[in-house]
């Protein structure tokens, strides 16, 4: 057993974990935070899209222990003060989920993607997410809702 | 909905009530649950596709750390009747299918041991000590192959055919005799692997306090699964309680009843403790169903117009090794939809159910339709280029007018509504076809390759009158006016992704005068709402939502009665409009809905004859099924050098009759056209001769990602369903049914120039290569 200190979505916690948990059981077992979920085994779906230390990172492909002293952000960890992250109002408005499975990482990937390029294209886009599984929404509306958040995160800074 | 109401919500784009929850990751699905004293089961699986089990020793795993039990197929036979299937089939085989297999196994995936350990890790490491002696069965995976004869999957039944559908209408051999134009294809669907997001999960808690189980699981179904569950272990069903969450996709793969969830209740019950299953996905891969797998020889006969006069088609279904749920009903829906939306009168069916030694087959999004679109298009398409007709031509010729409904097709079903010259106008008119075949033109001649696909497709769906379904095919809803004044909506349908909480709350708001954020919608948990049948087969809206529709009107009567009383009216002259009741054309003296509910509730001003409360129940059976349509175009550009085909557009006209939300029509769309285009240029779950499958993860098999597939491009007409008073036909797989026949027509018509008339799927760069070099399909 291990004991490893991390900063998750603002606050530190430490914790005795087994050296083979990965960070996405981590987060789901321990932390008890399910907004990252698991869809396959081989790192191609991306549903446990977490950011760790500004990086979108699939969970499932790091152990906890490599995490020692890391800050991750969860979808937990978006909305601030009850107020929605521009993605996560953008990914509703737009109607960029349906069964809401992927969403989480979906919306994670698109984070990372954003703060790399403010006003992607629609092929950035495409290629931005492609670490990332949808099977309901043939990715039409999650395009249409990165767009809309790049415009909205756009006029934020402006304004 | 009578007398009077505005629609202010039906019909509008209005954000989906369910979102907030799933945008925050607050949702909880299955896998989420942590019960306590809760423990975790791994199931060890065949690795072969057909063998004799000569030991299972499962000495060695329950010595491993934090084991609880290791159980095989022997120490529940008693305990687990074999797992049924639904069908209306004459003569149907039915081998038995147990939870854990005894004795023989029939393909890889097919659970044999379940081991239970304190932890998930510990169940997976002590799974690993099982030891399973298997001598090798003869293995036979082709379906014509299996069809002939021996080897024989199950041995005891002599045969690997399950079930014959033979159909005739007309006299085919008649009319192919004189028919000018003769052709004949064979056409395959290939095998797919429905990749739900979310994987299988089954939580199981049985109270021996209560004497009750609870049984929480990834479930399109929760009704049906409570009365499986209570056959299948002898038990009482009204001391069953299953709950299906939030739910993560299922196109199909959900609607089902599997080894996992019978075995985690019994083992529940005999270890009292909670447990938990959670399927990895290489594990579903081979354990969840697979879709299509449906082999075809089609025989045309058409005249030189391009009239489509005869159709003969031979049909073999895969089934893989066992009957699940539905499985041999899924083809039969292939045959009665094969002659698509055209008048042709003289077709003969033979279907053969066959059995192989592979993953079950059952619904996949479409489910059976798709097959029958791709054939009956393909058709369209080769009729077109025997007779140098223009395929949008040959198809106008081939419909039925749009005033000829009811129309009543080939093999016996009554088409509700259409029009499906329609459709394919505003389509033409949409992607500016004549445009399109003058740009193709102009890029033949520089000896660029661009393909143009049409398909006119129609579904059944809104299944459908009990009368045609294997196990009910009505739904229920309850609807209560609580004493706020604010409604519960309780409905049988199980919604995983089509936003039913916001669409019925549409609904029931319209009916009332309220807006939907007043409207509670409750839905997947047996225990909250009494009777159900469940979500699939594009049948949400039209016989879920109609319950809703009845059960709103049944509260609108009794609302008007009470406001007739208290405002001293004949309630035929009360209107209920905007949440006001009043005499007609008194509105001054109208009553407030609110004041309704408090006179139902508090009950002091009501007279005898009326009881208090305000609420309804009913049951919706429909008439009929629903038969939504539409007309789609693929754009494709073919890489002559590497055979790479790119999906330049896709223009889609859809008839889903009266839409609730045209926002969620349209994501249901934009789903469903992505999984044709799956089928049509990326996935394929490939076997080899031993039985295992080769495209065993989402490393080996295509599920597309984003930078695959272009925006699409939608419109649609309205042709309201008679069938239910909503006028909604259903949309849910429309889409896919649609998508798979127009991409492929785009790569032939791409490939016009090298003499290709057909390609079977995936597209793939090496197939169309191939094509090109003059090579096999």
């Amino acid at each position: 057993m291990a004991t490893i200190t991390l900063t998750i979505n603002g606050t530190r916690r430490t914790d005795t974990v087994d050296p083979r948990l990965l960070l996405v059981q981590y987060l789901r077992e321990v932390c008890r935070l399910t907004g990252a979920h698991v869809g396959c085994e081989t790192s191609i779906c991306g549903a446990c899209t977490v950011d760790i230390d500004g990086r979108a990172v699939k969970s499932c492909t790091a152990l906890a222990v490599q995490c020692d002293g890391s800050s991750v952000t969860t979808i937990e960890g978006l909305a601030t003060d009850g107020k929605l992250h521009p993605l996560q109002e953008a990914f509703w408005s737009e109607h960029g989920l349906q069964c809401g499975f992927c969403t989480p990482g979906m919306i994670m990937s698109a984070r990372a993607l954003l703060a790399a390029d403010r006003n992607p294209s629609e092929a950035a886009i495409r290629h931005g997410l492609e670490g990332n599984l949808c099977r309901c929404t043939g990715y039409h509306n999650i395009v249409r809702a990165v767009q809309a958040a790049a415009r909205a995160m756009g006029q934020e800074a402006r304004a | 909905m009578s007398p009077v109401t505005v629609p202010k919500f039906i019909g509008a784009r209005i954000k989906r009530k369910e979102d907030p929850r799933l945008i925050t990751g607050r949702a909880t699905y299955t896998d989420d649950i942590v019960l306590p004293r809760m423990a975790y089961v791994k199931i060890v699986r065949s690795t072969e596709a057909h063998a004799k089990l000569q030991t299972v020793n499962v000495a060695a795993a329950k010595l491993r750390p934090g084991v609880i039990a290791v159980i095989t197929g022997e120490d529940v036979k008693d305990r687990i009747a074999p797992l049924p299937v639904a069908h209306k089939i004459a003569d149907l085989k039915v081998p038995p299918h147990y939870a854990l297999a005894r004795g023989e196994v029939h393909h890889v995936g097919e659970a044999i041991v379940a081991v239970i350990a304190e932890t998930a890790a510990q169940a997976t490491d002590a799974a690993e000590h099982v030891v399973v002696d298997y001598a090798p069965l003869p293995v036979v995976t082709d379906v014509e192959k299996a069809a002939g004869g021996a080897p024989f999957v199950h041995a005891d039944l002599g045969t690997n055919v399950a079930f014959a559908f033979p159909l005739k209408a007309g006299d085919p051999d008649a009319q192919l005799a004189r028919a000018p134009v003769r052709l004949k294809q064979r056409i395959m669907n290939q095998r797919l692997i429905p990749v739900a997001i979310e994987p299988r999960c089954v939580v199981a808690d049985y109270d021996a306090g209560y004497q009750k189980l609870t049984l929480t699981s990834t479930t399109q179904i929760p009704h049906l699964l409570r009365l499986l569950l209570g056959a299948v272990l002898s038990l009482p069903e009204h001391k069953i309680r299953v709950v299906a969450p939030e739910v993560g996709g299922g196109f199909g793969s959900k609607l089902n009843f599997y080894p996992e969830e019978v075995l985690l209740a019994h083992l529940s019950q005999r270890l009292g403790r909670p447990l938990k299953w959670t399927e990895t996905r290489t594990e579903g891969f081979l354990s969840t169903i697979h879709g299509r797998d449906q082999l075809a020889d089609v025989e045309i006969g058409a005249d030189q117009d391009g009239r489509l006069l005869a159709l003969k088609v031979r049909l073999w279904q895969d089934l893989g090794a066992y009957h699940q749920l539905l499985t041999p009903v899924i083809p039969t829906l292939t045959v009665l939809m094969l002659p698509g939306c055209y008048t042709v009168k003289d077709i003969e069916v033979h279907l053969e159910g066959v059995f192989t030694n592979k993953t079950p087959t059952d619904a996949y999004r479409g489910a059976g339709r798709p097959e029958a679109t791709f054939i009956i298009e393909r058709a369209m398409d080769l009729i077109a280029d025997a007779t140098g007709k223009d395929p949008a031509e040959v198809r106008r010729i081939n419909f039925p007018p749009a005033n000829a409904f009811p129309f009543v097709t080939a093999t016996g079903l009554a088409y509700d509504s259409g029009n499906y010259q329609g459709s394919l106008d505003k389509l033409i008119a949409n992607a500016g076809y004549a445009a399109l075949r003058k740009e193709q033109v102009a890029k033949r001649a520089k000896g660029e390759l661009m393909g143009i696909g049409l398909t006119t497709y129609v579904e059944v769906c809104g299944l459908g009158p009990s009368a045609a379904m294997p196990a009910g095919g009505w739904e229920a809803c309850e609807l209560e006016v609580r004493r706020s004044g604010k409604i519960v909506v309780k409905t049988g349908s199980s919604p995983h992704g089509q936003g039913e909480e916001t669409t019925f709350a549409q609904i029931a708001a319209d009916g009332f005068g309220l807006t939907p954020d007043d409207v509670e919608v409750v839905h997947g948990d047996t225990d909250a709402v009494a009777e159900g049948i469940g979500t699939f087969g594009s049948r949400n809206q039209a016989v879920g939502g109609a319950a809703l529709a009845r059960c709103v009107e049944t509260v609108r009567t009794k609302a008007r009665r009470i406001a007739a009383h208290l405002l001293e009216a004949s309630v035929d002259d009360i209107v209920f409009a905007d949440g006001k009741l009043f005499p007609k054309g008194v509105p001054a003296k109208a009553k407030t809905f609110m004041d309704i509910v408090n006179v139902a509730y508090l009950a002091d001003q009501l007279p005898q004859e009326i009881e208090p409360g305000l609420s309804a129940v009913h049951f919706f059976e429909p008439t009929n099924f629903t038969f939504p349509f539409g007309a789609h175009l693929a754009v494709v550009d073919v890489d002559q050098e590497t055979g790479k085909v790119t999906l330049r557009r896709y223009v889609a006209v859809d008839d889903c009759g009266k839409i609730i939300n045209p926002m969620i029509v349209e994501g249901q769309l934009h789903g469903g056209i992505a999984q044709g285009v799956a089928q049509a240029l990326f996935e394929e779950a490939i076997y080899d001769a031993n039985g295992q499958l080769v495209t065993g993860e989402l490393m080996d098999y295509a599920v597309p990602k984003a930078t695959f597939l272009p925006s699409w491009e939608l419109d649609h007409t309205v042709t309201a369903s008679p069938v239910n008073v909503l006028g909604a036909k259903g949309v849910g797989e429309a889409g896919t049914i649609a998508s798979a026949s127009a991409i492929m027509n785009a790569v032939v018509d791409a490939l016009k120039p090298f003499g290709v008339k057909h390609m079977d799927m995936p597209a793939k760069s090496e197939r169309v290569w191939r094509a090109m070099q003059g090579g096999a399909r």
